[in-house]
């Protein structure tokens, strides 16, 4: 489940899904900062979520997108 | 908690103990209650959320509920305020008018005063603004541990203006019918789920809790073609359009893209595993307005302070299966189903 | 919400169906390896959007679902215990094992509590020092890099009163043993959030040994039909390869901070698989310098786990050769109030999704 990093206390952070906040564990991941999107899942962050990744995924949908009309 | 079980009742494939899955507000609840209350006290169906007497011409709605929420306070809030907004909206969805109420406490030894002076000072509130009375009650006091901080049992009653039973069977409701809910569905549960002292989470969720008598009045107001009303409790929207496809015979076609749910609510859900549409509500009402009324009907409820975001989310479709089926946000269909496990306990 | 709302463009969505139509021209069978994949794809109705000819399958993705019933005999013994407080994902909790079920204690007393990270469990245990705890540690390899990193917390801080009960599990040998049965399929949709973990390169011996493509899948319809279609696309070029379509989340080499938990605190062990048999490789278990942290050492009674009912075809639904409709149970049998078989119990479980989402037909 994607969730964005609002603060970083030791290992541990506060991240919110949609306004609810959850505690993850940063144990697996590094340079986690406030604003940084991470996967969470049972309680710990498992991985980032990359922006310019994601980014691409969605340029090249759209380009398809725009090739297909109704 | 043993049930004794009566010689003569017959409780079938029923477990020898009481389950927490049997309070949820759905299937197995449905279930305890038919094999074991309505049978023993030959309580007429359909089951309707207030009952409607006949006295001499006027017609009476009855209703009562217990109140077991934990924690006790929550926000938008609290055990005092859930009874009374509770009953208020039991006997309102009939169409009648609520008049009075009758409270009973069941307190445990060592709970805080000030509490329960603010619980009651909640209720006195509510019952104001709802224009109700509670005028008869009953308090027990019971050892430490032998009941959880405070259980309230309201009941209440109210006059049915005539013309309005067939509101809580019904009755009257044709295919091509609309369904309109007041607002975002799940925020109950989830206010009171994240208030128990939790150490995963903590979300910004605030129950819905709400009298809705007046909103209901200007309902009744804008249409004569009111057909159905209920009010979406334990087992939430999905529970109602089951038992109201149950009722009435028919099929129902609900569209997942208008039922409002808010994010904190989604993804709250998503995490957790639940589905909104089967949470506790303390404030939504379903509403069935005849076809071409549904316009009419909504401009009221927006009108309202809690309609603001009310939605027609589908509609009674010709059906002999009594299928409650869902048109996916995604373009695809699936059969919304009437719950059968336990979602969260001890939310209302 | 964000990664989320842009996946659910209903337009988009409708695009890649159609795309998806008119590339697929045989029969295809796809199947995917993750209860949360199972429980997506049928949430959203995606076959509802899919051509007749593409047909997809569930495989033993779901972790409650594939764990024997012993597991659930030995944490009802435990809950037993005296001092004891048993912390649980919520899914394990209505499983029905051989005499009882975690939910049946719970109803007659005994001390179980519904956790969402074993970190949870842990503070438990902190909280209640005069007690044991005991964390019954089930998923695949998203999952057990958390029970890893909780153990090394136990570990380091010296507790003396919290235990797993390791059912954790790794996905490829199950893949393997289910291709090497000869399950007909034409490509896999691989688990996202395993791959973030593990990275892509575990799934490389699927091309390279069975000829057959690998997609590696996000949990939004768009990410499930964008993989589908690059599954179609691989096999109109025959081109089988493992690609990644969750690239927001997922490389080549995974979360090697993960891993290297998982290598510190786990060895491979052989496991059972419910419904499959025993696979070489496919468990893990506790290290020796940490087997202290084991509940399986607490338990000293014999346990005798009966056998799966004979009638219930769990287990070939979960090995991808029948569905959920093929079996005689389903779905008036055997339901989520009255489950027979694991893949009823557990919501991610093909056919508890199969029996809450069931399509109009």
């Amino acid at each position: 489940m994607p969730a964005k990093i609002i603060s970083v206390e030791g290992d541990m952070a506060e991240v919110s899904v949609g306004g609810t906040l959850f505690k993850a564990g940063l144990q697996m991941i590094e340079d986690a900062k406030p604003g940084d999107y991470i996967l969470l899942h049972a309680g710990f962050a498992i991985q980032k979520i990359s922006e310019e990744d994601a980014n691409e995924t969605m340029r090249l949908l759209n380009e398809m997108n725009d090739q297909i009309n109704f | 908690m043993k049930v004794l079980v009566t010689p003569g009742i017959n409780t079938g494939r029923m477990n020898e103990i009481i389950t927490l899955n049997q309070g949820s507000g759905g299937r197995h609840t449905h279930r305890l209650i038919k094999e074991i209350f309505i049978k023993s006290f030959g309580i007429a169906e359909p089951l309707t959320d207030s009952a409607l007497t006949d006295n001499s011409g006027v017609t009476l709605a009855l209703t009562t509920d217990s109140y077991v929420v934990d924690p006790v306070f929550f926000p938008g809030g609290n055990i005092g305020k859930l009874a009374v907004c509770g009953t208020v909206n039991d006997i309102a969805v009939s169409g009648a008018i609520p008049k009075y109420m009758a409270a009973a406490f069941i307190i445990e030894e060592g709970f805080p005063l000030a509490d329960l002076i603010k619980i009651t000072e909640s209720m006195a509130e509510e019952a104001e603004r709802a224009g109700v009375k509670i005028i008869t009650g009953d308090t027990k006091v019971v050892e430490k541990g032998k009941c959880d901080k405070i259980f309230i049992t309201t009941s209440g009653t109210g006059i049915l203006p005539d013309g309005r039973k067939h509101i809580s069977t019904g009755e009257r409701i044709k295919p091509g019918d609309k369904i309109i809910i007041n607002g975002p569905v799940g925020n109950h549960a989830l206010a009171v789920l994240g208030a128990r002292k939790n150490l995963s989470f903590s979300t910004p969720v605030v129950s819905d809790c709400a009298s809705l008598n007046t909103l209901i009045k200007s309902i009744m107001t804008s249409s004569e073609k009111i057909l159905f009303m209920r009010d979406l409790t334990r087992g939430g929207l999905g529970t109602v359009l089951n038992e109201l496809a149950g009722m009435i015979g028919s099929g129902i076609e609900i569209n997942e893209v208008s039922i409002p749910v808010d994010d904190p609510v989604k993804g709250l859900c998503e995490m957790l595993g639940f589905d909104p549409l089967y949470l506790a509500n303390e404030g939504k009402v379903l509403v069935v307005t005849g076809n071409g009324e549904e316009k009419r009907v909504l401009e009221a409820m927006r009108a309202d302070p809690h309609g603001k975001q009310s939605q027609i989310i589908g509609e009674i479709k010709e059906n002999s299966r009594n299928m409650v089926i869902l048109n996916t946000f995604a373009g695809g269909k699936r059969i919304l189903e009437m719950p059968s496990g336990l979602q969260l306990p001890r939310i209302c | 919400m964000k990664y989320i709302d842009e996946y659910r463009d209903e337009v988009l969505i409708r695009k890649l169906a159609v795309r998806i139509r008119e590339s697929a021209v045989q029969d295809l069978a796809f199947m995917e390896v993750c209860g949360g994949h199972t429980s997506a794809i049928h949430r959203f109705g995606i076959p509802s959007l899919l051509p007749g000819n593409i047909s997809l399958i569930s495989g033993p993705g779901c972790p409650v679902c594939v764990t024997g019933r012993d597991f659930i005999d030995k944490a009802v013994v435990l809950c037993r215990m005296e001092n004891t407080i048993l912390t649980t994902f919520g899914d394990l909790i209505r499983v029905p094992g051989s005499f009882s079920s975690l939910e049946k204690e719970k109803s007659e007393g005994a001390d179980i509590r519904i956790v969402f990270s074993a970190l949870e469990a842990l503070d438990i245990a902190r909280k209640n020092p005069g007690k044991n705890i005991v964390f019954l540690a089930i998923g695949f390899e998203t999952t057990a890099p958390g029970t890893a990193v909780t153990v090394q917390q136990a570990n380091m801080d010296k507790f003396n009163n919290f235990y797993i009960l390791s059912a954790h599990k790794v996905m490829p040998p199950a893949m393997e043993a289910i291709l090497n049965e000869g399950v007909k399929i034409n490509g896999f949709i691989c688990p996202g959030h395993v791959a973030a973990v593990t990275g892509s390169s575990i799934f490389d011996f699927i091309p390279d040994r069975y000829n057959l493509g690998c997609v590696i899948t996000g949990f939004e319809p768009i990410d499930i039909l964008q993989s589908i279609m690059m599954l179609v696309q691989q096999i109109n070029n025959k081109t089988p390869q493992v690609e990644i379509q969750y690239n927001r989340a997922v490389t080549r080499s995974g979360n090697l901070i993960a891993l290297e938990y998982l290598k510190r605190i786990f060895e491979p062990c052989d496991a059972y698989w419910r419904g499959i048999g025993i696979i070489k490789g496919s468990g893990l278990k506790l290290r020796k310098e940490f087997d202290r942290f084991d509940a399986g050492k607490l338990i000293t009674s014999d346990i005798r786990s009966i056998e799966d009912d004979g009638s219930c075809i769990c287990g070939e639904i979960l090995r991808g050769m029948k569905r959920p409709d093929d079996c005689p149970l389903f779905p008036l049998v055997c339901t989520p109030d009255n489950p027979v078989g694991a893949c009823m119990v557990s919501n991610e479980g093909a056919c508890n999704t199969w029996y809450k989402y069931r399509k109009d037909e």
